[in-house]
């Protein structure tokens, strides 16, 4: 976006990466050294493995139907027949939250790798090349990031309603989309001015004395130094996906059943926030969950990486 | 009718309930039977209010957010009682017919306009001219329609997109309306209508005065009626203030000295306003304060419920558009798989009756279990019916509302009932708002069953059959057609006797329980809350606040 | 400088022209009539649907409609919407009270954000640092109108220590709780970036360097790590508050608030391009605007920037 963002921020950048001094050590081996002995990553890698079980074969916790509605015993507090008791409808909100983990999930991960993907790509184009594909990405960057999430996703949405017939991968898909086109621009910026700080320093320019292509110098020093902002931004961002998915249910126009998700669950639970907490409780305990143990990892994997931080 | 506007029911999650109060019986009430009122005379009170869609004219205002506003400034031929909904007579001093067709009305001298001219006949047969005109193009035009002469002003161009480019109606009058003196004007009707009187006192029936028709642009930006209530100032999107009226000389009037209605967005935000003693009254108590009947706790001894003459049915899609549900036997099967009592109970909070027939109990004319067993929940019978038509073919029921109101949470409580009694999946189908809802109903692509309501115009068992249910009328959404029921409309409304009229009118009711067009689903309530200042807070039967026994304490 | 500023304002036109152009293009391929909700539940007359189309050029193709507007837009006309009010006006009253409401949302991120970030970060590993990371993270993971509910029932109505809601009399001490709401998602985000860069410069050879000449623990961690560490905040302050000001959709509806928020969705919802371009051009204006500001205040927190 910016042209001040030229200047390194960091005056330190300018050292040479340490691990890459040592002969037969790749980066990733030596971030992966440093990992192991992080007891937040294992944390972490046990959380989000759990959710991705659950996402992927919720049977396994739960033999409850989802979608069984038992209305006589509607808002039930927890209790041995339904765990986390009954939501409005009655569904057992045990069973709903374990489904629900899948299109949370689903949004949350695909939409944050949509945007990294995006926004590395534009951001590298912009910060490395420079001159007039720098403006013209920039632009088109910044329209993008003029444009809110929520406005872009609430006329989104409205344009491609779901009917009755939307099969549900299309459903959860138009949403990763809608946050991906709206949420890239952020990533690229972080990306670009990344780019901006590593390229001035001497190893870079040495690299290209020696004739490097500009994709070994993009792979092997430019991405170790840039990475790490957007890592941290990332993976906050994936629980923000996850959230965002949540406003856009509450709006009305978010996923339709019969996808279940947290976000739904959340929104659905509103009504009885004042006088059955336990309704909304259970759905945001989770979503709370997996956004941390992203959020943890993400940090745990931008230390590792990080060469400054050794 | 009065729509259940999109402005204040737009978001679903913590927002409204879904009755969205009609308009009309604003400035007006007994009296003598605000016993529990007292409260003292004059001062000012703010009540809930919302966005009105169009200028406020009353032949133009079909919304609730105008009509509520329209209806305290306005004065009509008749008003109808706030508590049982009756006609009485408001403007008129009499209106005589002998068959049906032909009417006299005369007016009672000294009613003035808020622009200080007296109301004469010839405002109300200017306004009804105005409004039938076609090229006016006032929404509510067609409540002129009964009236002889209403075809000759209508367009018939040949653009299909508008039918009023480059024609001209035949006529720009109305050729049933004739004034005799200032105080006297006569009605003809193209047909014989037994319920012409209880139609008048619809706002569209307004008069209008002279200035109006110099500059309807600026009437539609401040108003003139002849009601308790006059417009002061309407700051949009923020407030509309009314003050009252010095020359009212009605027997309608209220305590109040001034009146503001509070635009808010949200039902929510306005109930939490009334608990806070911001606002006074609102309209609405959202679903959230109606679990447990929160509202009552948060609320105490400053709360109301009120049948009001509101429906809300699930209506099947034509069967051109979708032959699966063709089979009334399918339809009443569906009906029956319907646990109205327990739908109500859970995600209701009791605030709604169940339904047992197409018409609402609050009409004169209503008939109690019209629709018999075929409403009542019965999930063998409803199996052995499905089975009987031999299953269903469409794979699996649908059920669409629309997203921006909050009707998700009975659709698909519904939804799930049906699935359990009959095992046939439903799902519910959210459309994303209520103009793409509707807009694919108007032009046949709602496939399987949507939600329906209906708020009367005007307290009539009419009201509820015959724009509803009538070959090629507005309002049937799902192409209903029987000849035997239209039949049975004609003749109601060419009885002279009431109970008559009414009669018919319920054999008409009870074919509706053979073919299905919609199932009845229930009747809707009207909840009320208001802060510690005001008394005398009651509700009409179209669920509207009644100014002539508000007061503050 | 004067140089870099024309061109960054020059560089807008297209930024401005492009974004207006995707609003115009989705409000346009919004399904459903606009006219179709206007007279209730029954259809509105066919004469009355005709004169509305007629009047706000519905009829008109795309292209038409689009220059059209543009055209009126470079005369500092935006046009009246469907409900026959100018938009200008409307923005007149709204812009203001969501402008007050971001602003404040700015402040309480910013001063909480950078507290707790600066308090995680020189205490990194340890307690605070988790509690922080813990808190914030809590917050981001609770979605706004949740927020928004829950703390207007506890402060507004349980515990009335709050005005429940805003309402047309806009007062700063209304806007505190609703600007908290507004503010909280980015709390977090403030913190974590606060943190981070803190982190990394304390490890900064400069740092090392002023602590050996002896300054004091506060002057080293005010002067230099902190001015160095709070670019990206900066950068990320300025991006929000386009971001909140559309953002202010949710909050505004929960709180009463007669914001542009409110607006753009009713303009949404009633299919009105007048009104949403016209929310939106000023918007991303405001939005292009701050970062311009934000752009000329690196040069004054980390004096290597200069803008000539």
């Amino acid at each position: 976006m910016t042209e001040a963002s030229t200047i390194a921020v960091s005056a330190e950048a300018g050292q040479p990466v340490g691990g890459q001094a040592d002969e037969g050590r790749s980066l990733a081996s030596d971030a992966w050294r440093q990992l192991k002995g992080n007891p937040i990553f294992w944390v972490s890698v046990s959380l989000i493995t759990l959710f991705v079980v659950m996402a992927l074969v919720p049977q396994l916790f739960t033999n409850v139907d989802p979608g069984a509605a038992v209305l006589k015993e509607a808002r039930a507090e927890p209790g041995a027949d339904a765990w986390f008791g009954r939501d409005i409808q009655g569904y057992d909100i045990y069973s709903r939250t374990v489904y629900g983990a899948r299109a949370s999930i689903l949004v949350g991960v695909f939409s944050t790798l949509a945007t990294v993907v995006i926004g590395l790509v534009m951001g590298v184009l912009a910060g490395y090349y420079g001159g007039f594909l720098d403006t013209l990405v920039s632009r088109v960057t910044d329209i993008f990031f003029a444009i809110p999430l929520l406005l872009g996703g609430i006329l989104f949405m409205s344009t491609f309603p779901n009917d009755q017939n939307t099969p549900y991968l299309v459903v959860v898909g138009k949403v990763v989309l809608v946050l991906s086109v709206f949420g890239w621009p952020s990533i690229a910026r972080l990306m670009r001015s990344s780019v901006l700080q590593v390229k001035p320093n001497d190893y870079v320019q040495a690299a290209r004395a020696l004739g490097a292509s500009p994709w070994r110098i993009i792979r092997s020093h430019v991405m170790p130094n840039a990475l790490a902002p957007v890592i941290v931004v990332s993976t906050i961002n994936l629980g923000v996906f996850i959230t965002a998915e949540a406003t856009l249910s509450f709006l009305g126009i978010g996923l339709t059943p019969p996808a279940v998700s947290w976000g739904v669950a959340i929104s659905d639970a509103l009504v009885a926030v004042r006088t059955y907490p336990h309704i909304l409780l259970f759905p945001s305990l989770f979503l709370s969950l997996a956004v941390l143990a992203f959020i943890m990892l993400g940090d745990a994997v931008r230390d590792a990486f990080d060469p400054k931080s050794r | 009718m009065r729509g259940l506007t999109r402005t204040v029911t737009m978001v679903a999650g913590i927002s409204t309930v879904a009755l969205l109060a009609a308009a009309c019986g604003g400035g007006s009430g007994d009296k003598a039977t605000s016993s529990s009122a007292g409260g003292k005379a004059g001062g000012a009170v703010t009540v809930r209010g919302c966005n009105p869609q169009n200028p406020l004219i009353p032949s133009n205002t079909t919304e609730t957010c105008g009509g509520n506003v329209l209806d305290a400034i306005t004065a009509k031929l008749v008003h109808y009682n706030p508590e049982t909904g009756a006609p009485e007579n408001d403007i008129a001093d009499k209106i005589d017919t002998t068959d049906n067709q032909n009417f006299t009305v005369t007016i009672k001298k000294g009613y003035k306009f808020q622009d200080g001219t007296e109301v004469k006949a010839k405002n109300f047969v200017d306004a009804w001219n105005y409004a039938a005109y076609g090229p006016n193009a006032q929404s509510s035009g067609y409540f002129m329609e009964p009236i002889e002469g209403f075809g000759d002003m209508q367009c018939a161009g040949t653009d299909a997109e508008d039918p009023c480019k480059g024609f001209t109606p035949k006529a720009k009058t109305l050729t049933g309306l004739a004034v005799k003196d200032d105080y006297t004007f006569t009605i003809k009707t193209t047909e014989k209508v037994s319920n012409m009187p209880v139609r008048l006192g619809y706002s569209a029936f307004s008069p209008l005065p002279d200035t109006f028709f110099s500059d309807p642009k600026a009437y539609g930006e401040k108003p003139v009626g002849a009601g308790p209530y006059k417009l002061d100032s309407w700051t949009k999107n923020t407030e509309i203030k009314l003050s009252k009226f010095a020359d009212y000389s009605g027997k309608f009037g209220g305590k109040l000295d001034a009146i503001t209605f509070k635009i808010y967005q949200d039902a929510d935000a306005a109930y939490t306003d009334v608990q806070a003693n911001n606002l006074d009254v609102t309209d609405e108590v959202p679903s959230s304060a109606m679990i447990d009947d929160k509202y009552k706790t948060d609320l105490p001894d400053r709360n109301a419920q009120k049948a009001v003459g509101v429906i809300q049915t699930i209506t099947f899609a034509p069967v051109k558009v979708d032959p699966n549900y063709a089979d009334p036997k399918i339809r009443q099967a569906i009906s029956m798989a319907i646990d109205r009592p327990t739908i109500i109970k859970q995600i209701f909070n009791n605030t709604r009756q169940p339904a047992t027939g197409w018409v609402s109990p609050v009409v004169d004319g209503y008939k109690a279990n019209a629709c018999g067993e075929y409403c009542t929940f019965d999930a063998a019978k409803a199996k052995a019916k499905l089975d009987e038509a031999g299953g269903f073919k469409g794979g699996k029921m649908t059920i669409a509302y629309n997203a921006d109101a909050s009707h998700k949470a009975w659709v698909e409580a519904t939804c799930n009932s049906i699935k359990g009694a009959l095992g046939v999946d439903c799902v519910a189908t959210p459309v994303v708002d209520f103009s793409t809802f509707r807009g694919n109903i108007a032009a046949g692509k709602q496939k399987g069953m949507f939600r329906t309501g209906w708020q009367m115009d005007y307290p009539s068992i009419e009201n509820f059959l015959a724009p509803i249910f009538k070959t090629g009328a507005s309002s049937n959404d799902g192409k209903y057609s029987n000849p035997e029921f239209d039949k049975l409309l004609t003749e109601a409304a060419a009885s002279t006797d009431a109970a008559q009229a009414n009669q018919k009118y319920q054999e008409a009711e009870a074919l509706l329980a053979n073919d299905m067009p919609a199932i009845p689903m229930w009747y809707s309530t009207a909840t009320f809350g208001w802060s510690d200042k005001v008394t005398g807070v009651k509700i009409t039967a179209f669920g509207t606040i009644d100014f002539s026994s508000l007061a503050l304490k | 400088m004067y140089k870099y500023i024309l061109r960054r304002l020059i560089q807008m036109i297209p930024v401005l022209l492009g974004a207006t152009f995707i609003i115009f293009v989705m409000v346009y391929a919004l399904p459903g009539d606009p006219t179709i909700g206007l007279c209730g539940e029954r259809p509105c007359p066919a004469a009355f649907v005709a004169e509305f189309r007629d009047k706000h050029g519905l009829n008109d193709p795309f292209l038409v409609r689009y220059f059209t507007y543009m055209g009126n837009l470079l005369h500092g006309d935006l046009g009246t919407n469907f409900r026959d009010l100018a938009v200008v006006d409307e923005l007149k009253l709204r812009y203001p009270t969501t402008a007050k409401l971001a602003g404040m949302a700015i402040v309480f991120e910013t001063v909480i954000g950078i507290i707790a970030g600066v308090l995680a970060g020189i205490r990194k590993g340890r307690f605070i640092d988790n509690l922080v990371l813990v808190s914030t993270l809590f917050v981001i993971s609770i979605p706004i109108f949740v927020i928004g509910v829950t703390l207007q029932y506890y402060f507004g109505l349980k515990y009335p220590i709050f005005p429940a809601t805003v309402g047309s009399d806009v007062t700063y001490y209304k806007l505190l709780l609703p600007a908290f709401v507004l503010g909280s998602a980015s709390i977090a985000y403030v913190a974590r970036l606060t943190r981070t860069n803190l982190v990394e410069n304390l490890r900064a050879d400069y740092l090392r360097t002023a602590t050996a000449k002896g300054l004091t623990r506060r002057r080293t961690l005010s002067v230099h790590a902190l001015r160095n560490s709070l670019i990206p905040v900066v950068t990320f302050i300025g991006a929000d508050f386009g971001g909140l000001l559309g953002g202010a959709i949710v909050t505004e509806r929960i709180f009463n608030i007669q914001g542009v928020g409110g607006f753009l969705f009713t303009g949404i919802r009633n299919r009105d391009p007048v009104s949403v371009v016209g929310t939106v051009t000023v918007l991303v204006l405001v939005f292009l605007i701050a970062n311009l500001l934000v752009d000329l205040l690196y040069g004054v927190l980390d004096p290597r920037i200069s803008h000539d």
